[in-house]
């Protein structure tokens, strides 16, 4: 077999998208489907554009009330006393409630599939009633007959406070002098390891070794270590958090909310509320982005206990300000990362120390960051440390390839400067070390069949690296990243309609157009068109768990559990055209054209089938339902072009190229704007966007205003090609894609800013004063 | 046998020992084999018989749904790992 | 709560009169009020654009206008755009560019585009991206949306 170096390859443009959106393709081998691959007009499409799509804010009940939540003003105090009285005599106010209208909650750990969450941390988070830990911490909440008299009551609420002083900086929080923020909280040695037995505020120490890290240094000809640090970053969902309840007096409880996953808000939710989950229904409404933020409850359950104070249906939404000072972020981190190369520029050990902020309650992707650190390269020799470190900020939350954008900072504009120490090629010392399959990560997994590689062959056939870039400041860099995607649980079931058209309901809420591309991969097993299948999000009493729409999974796990639903329905309807043939089933077989065949010729279209049902045995209903594990990994490798201002320090970007592999591209727009997407943010992460924190632990900037997420304005066209290196673990190849497009921005704008300055940036973000700092430091 | 990856914090069970191949045909033997030859194995990954919350583990690079009740073929690569959420 | 007053205006070309009270705003009593929901909120502070709406021919941030300042206005909201036998231009070119995925942007930037487009019907792209540089969009990276803006304006110069 040709080794994947003799292979040849050419970049073309992606049929039926624009210029900019290109793909990777090998000689003689192009991916042959009917559905797969096209462009169709997405189902819930026109709801969308016409304002029709109901979102969490939209829903609308009889005898509704709106709440309102009271936040701490503190980053760290302890609550001395809360008194609602006065609150509860406004006119108009039907109930108020803290922490002790819930039940109370125990040290125990809740599995939520991707993760673990402590269930008396997610309580204390939820509304607090020991201590508050970051500015906006909930403590009360009010439901009125509107928003406003909700708020002016809630402002009526006395609570005392014991005021401490807090900790932001995960240095400072791990020092035996830092103020502790949960006394429960004892380092916890991972994977495997024992348990601490003081209070600390170092939640989790993850420690992998492979090799001799030692001699992997020693045999290195250059060995570069270097700090970074990165900010605080929100997801930045532009639709806030929303949640309506009502608590039935026969003691179902309903909530309708805008999340990426109602079976983990289901869980949750009756898990804090101390109620079976058959007693909690979750009707996901449309909604308005995630990118991780949005898996976690933080109003639905106290919504719910207003609900059951009140005996009236409530709604509880934030505002921007809440969204900022509550939800997400993604960590702060500073990260120590050590590289050797020998003489060839091969990677011969590498070395990490990563400190990621947990926020309020232990849980930031530290983890994911250690795994993720070296995961691009062959790394023989390796040791990476990684600590979760609580801080007074918001407790944490997944965003987007969690943790690896982090570490590609780090690693990335490493290489970068090892390419440069040794005057290598980036593209070439990338092709040299890329892993493959059989490699082995530092954690001892080994690499299936992956594509790293062919995403940096991508970026050396591209025409943007092919174009020089001129002109004074001006650079390019290119960096790359991973992410492990995800499988999970995932349910679908279809029925076949008496007009040939099948109705598909999935418990996957749909953030990016997922509806699209689960109904397509129904549509390409039965062979009828994309338009002929209806796929609608259904509520948890009406499908099985399915597990969040995140980690990249939904396209792949749900879109398994269609496929397995089509082969149902082909299964089902072989078995009714042998009825209609007086045949044996296992003559009939349902071939392309979505036509099946008996002996004898005989031929019966699925549209002639289905209206032929019921004299057949009644509606067919195809089901699907898997737990996903072979999702296969995600490799990109981005190309920056940036201009640096340098009497300004602002850094422009002109020319910006995604390359992704996709394992298979369902429908293509969509996996572009994945891609885009997930630049865009990556971009922003990289040059503006932060938490500013007081002195006080203060958030400064809890607008749009002053978190400065990208505008259109900002950003230039963003180019794409996809490569298709087809995932053995699906039938269609497809690997996740939402996810990984995020990482490599950060480092490839740093490479790019290096080569148009000489101006190393290893501290995010890359805001004009900051650039502007360095430029002027590295002139004197 | 199954072969199966020490992570580096229960190394100081091991003696040092990265990779080891033990007769067991699902991961629970597995682990009950190891905790056979290194005391206090078990105690690592369990938590009332069953993985500790969080803890995953991965057969042949992919991480098992089955957890425990994971079958091991001769071949088998096992990995205890940590559950990753995404976003 | 202060006394409420009569607000007499027109909404997609249709007299209509509510009750408000100085502190609601316009997207307030839109969406609670008039039940008019395809307008979002996204910060309530002007700074999203995820609740545009026309108002006398421009585009406004409901956010940011008091309820009582629309008496005798025109408004123009996302369920006055498409003509009754189907969709407008502009919402045809962002279904057939791709260009939402979690669509809570999508009624703003339709509004802000049909703004655009009313008053220069053949934009360049750098005119496009300036006129958009109020409307966030979280998840696309803007490239379908300028495609979409493109196509559109096509659409209405043809």
């Amino acid at each position: 077999m040709a080794t994947v170096e003799d292979r040849q390859f050419r970049v073309e443009p992606f049929p039926g998208g624009t210029p900019g959106n290109q793909r990777l393709v090998e000689e003689g081998r192009l991916p042959d489907y009917d559905v797969v691959g096209t462009r169709p007009i997405r189902h819930d499409g026109t709801d969308k554009v016409t304002g029709r799509a109901r979102y969490g804010a939209d829903i609308k009940l009889s005898g509704l009330l709106q709440g309102y939540v009271l936040r701490s003003p503190h980053a760290h105090a302890r609550i001395v006393s809360i008194d609602t009285s006065k609150a509860a005599e406004v006119p108009g106010v039907h109930a108020v409630c803290t922490n002790a209208d819930m039940p109370s909650a125990d040290h125990r750990a809740g599995d939520l599939g991707e993760g673990i969450v402590d269930w008396y941390h997610l309580n204390q988070n939820v509304l607090a009633n020991d201590k508050v830990l970051y500015t906006g911490h909930a403590v009360a909440a009010v439901a009125a007959d509107s928003v406003h008299i909700a708020e002016e009551a809630a402002r009526l609420i006395e609570v005392e406070y014991e005021v401490l002083p807090p900790v932001l900086d995960v240095r400072e929080a791990r020092g035996a002098d830092a103020p502790v923020l949960n006394d429960d909280v004892r380092t916890d040695l991972q994977p495997a390891g024992e348990t601490g037995d003081t209070p600390t505020n170092v939640a989790k120490h993850f420690h992998y070794e492979k090799g001799d890290v030692d001699a992997g240094f020693a045999a290195a000809e250059l060995v570069i270590e270097r700090e970074f640090t990165t900010e605080t970053v929100h997801q930045g969902y532009i639709e806030p958090h929303t949640a309506t309840a009502f608590w039935s007096p026969d003691g179902k409880i309903t909530v309708w909310t805008s999340t990426q996953g109602s079976f983990m808000i289901r869980m949750q939710v009756a898990e804090l509320l101390d109620v079976p989950i058959s007693k909690v229904k979750v009707v996901p409404m449309e909604i308005g982005g995630g990118f991780g933020g949005k898996i976690a409850v933080y109003l639905q359950p106290v919504a719910a206990v207003l609900s059951k104070l009140s005996g009236r249906p409530v709604k509880l939404n934030m505002d921007r300000s809440n969204v900022f000072d509550a939800t997400g972020p993604t960590p702060g981190s500073y990260m120590k990362v050590k590289i050797g190369v020998d003489a060839e520029g091969k990677i011969t050990a590498g070395e990490a120390e990563l400190l990621f902020e947990a926020g309020a309650f232990p849980g930031s992707p530290i983890n994911p960051g250690c795994m993720c650190v070296f995961a691009c390269y062959d790394v023989p020799n390796g040791r990476i440390d990684g600590y979760d470190i609580c801080v007074n900020k918001p407790r944490t939350n997944a965003y987007r390839a969690p943790g690896s954008t982090h570490v590609a900072l780090a690693t990335e504009t490493i290489v970068d400067e090892i390419c440069e120490a040794q005057g290598i090629c980036p593209v070439e010392f990338r092709l040299k070390n890329a892993v493959k399959e059989g490699d082995e990560r530092v954690d001892g997994v080994t690499y299936p069949p992956v594509g790293m590689w062919e995403t940096i062959k991508a970026v050396e056939l591209s025409d943007h690296w092919q174009s020089p870039l001129e002109g004074p400041n001006r650079g390019r860099g290119i960096a790359s990243g991973f992410w492990f995607n995800f499988g999970g649980n995932s349910v679908v079931a279809a029925t076949v309609n008496e007009d040939g058209t099948v109705s598909l309901i999935e418990g996957s809420t749909d953030i990016g157009g997922s509806r699209a591309s689960v109904a397509m991969q129904l549509a390409e097993i039965l062979g009828i068109a994309a338009e002929d299948v209806t796929p609608t999000v259904v509520d948890t009493d009406s499908i099985g768990h399915t597990d969040v729409t995140g980690g990249s999974r939904t396209c792949h796990a749900t879109g398994l559990a269609a496929i397995k639903a089509a082969e149902d329905i082909q299964a089902q309807l072989c078995q009714r055209a042998a009825m209609l043939w007086d045949v044996e089933s296992e003559q009939v077989e349902y071939g392309d054209g979505a036509t099946l065949t008996g002996p004898e010729g005989k031929t019966i279209s699925f549209q002639e089938i289905a209206g032929k049902l019921t004299q057949t045995g009644g509606p067919v209903v195809g089901r699907g339902s898997v737990n996903a594990d072979k999702h296969g990994g995600a490799f990109g490798t981005h190309i920056a072009d940036v201009e640096v201002d340098p009497d300004t320090g602002k850094v422009q970007v002109l020319r910006y190229t995604v390359v992704q592999d996709v394992g298979t591209a369902i429908h293509p727009s969509y996996v572009e704007g994945q891609m885009q997407g997930g630049a865009a943010q990556g971009i922003g992460w990289a040059l503006n966007e932060e938490y500013h924190y007081g002195d006080d632990g203060r958030l400064h900037n809890a607008s749009f205003l002053d978190y400065r997420i990208p505008t259109c304005y900002d950003l230039p066209d963003i180019e794409t090609i996809i490569v298709e290196v087809p995932n053995p673990g699906h039938p269609f190849g497809v690997r996740g894609v939402g996810e990984v497009p995020i990482v490599p921005p950060p480092a490839a704008m740093a490479n790019a800013i290096f080569r148009a300055t000489g101006v190393r940036m290893r501290s995010l973000p890359m805001s004009p004063p900051k650039v502007l700092h360095e430029l002027l430091s590295s002139d004197g | 046998m199954p072969r199966v990856h020490i992570p580096a914090p229960a190394r100081d069970l091991t003696g040092g020992e990265v990779e080891l191949e033990l007769e067991a045909t699902s991961v629970r033997r597995l682990i009950g084999a190891l905790d056979e030859r290194f005391p206090g194995f078990a105690d690592r990954v369990l938590e009332d018989g069953e993985l500790k919350p969080g803890l995953r583990v991965a057969v042949d690079g992919h991480v098992s749904a089955m957890g425990l009740l994971a079958q091991l073929e001769p071949g088998s690569q096992v990995h205890f790992l940590l559950a990753i959420g995404g976003g | 709560m202060a006394k409420q007053r009569i607000v007499s205006t027109s909404i997609n070309g249709n007299p209509v009169e509510f009750l408000a009270a100085p502190r609601q705003t316009l997207l307030e009593v839109l969406r609670d009020n008039l039940d008019l929901i395809g307008t979002k909120e996204g910060c309530s502070n002007g700074n999203c654009g995820a609740c545009t709406v026309i108002f006398n021919g421009r585009p406004v941030d409901s956010c940011l206008v008091l309820a009582v300042e629309a008496e005798g206005g025109e408004l123009e909201t996302i369920e006055g755009v498409a003509p009754t036998d189907g969709l407008h231009v502009i919402q045809d070119a962002f279904l057939g560019q791709a260009a939402l995925q979690c669509g809570i942007c999508t009624p703003g930037f339709i509004m802000s585009t049909k703004a655009l487009l009313e008053e220069n019907a053949s934009p360049s792209e750098d005119e496009i991206r300036f006129h958009l540089a109020g409307n966030l969009c979280r998840c696309t990276g803007y490239d379908k949306i300028v495609r979409a803006v493109q196509q559109a304006a096509e659409g209405v110069t043809n």
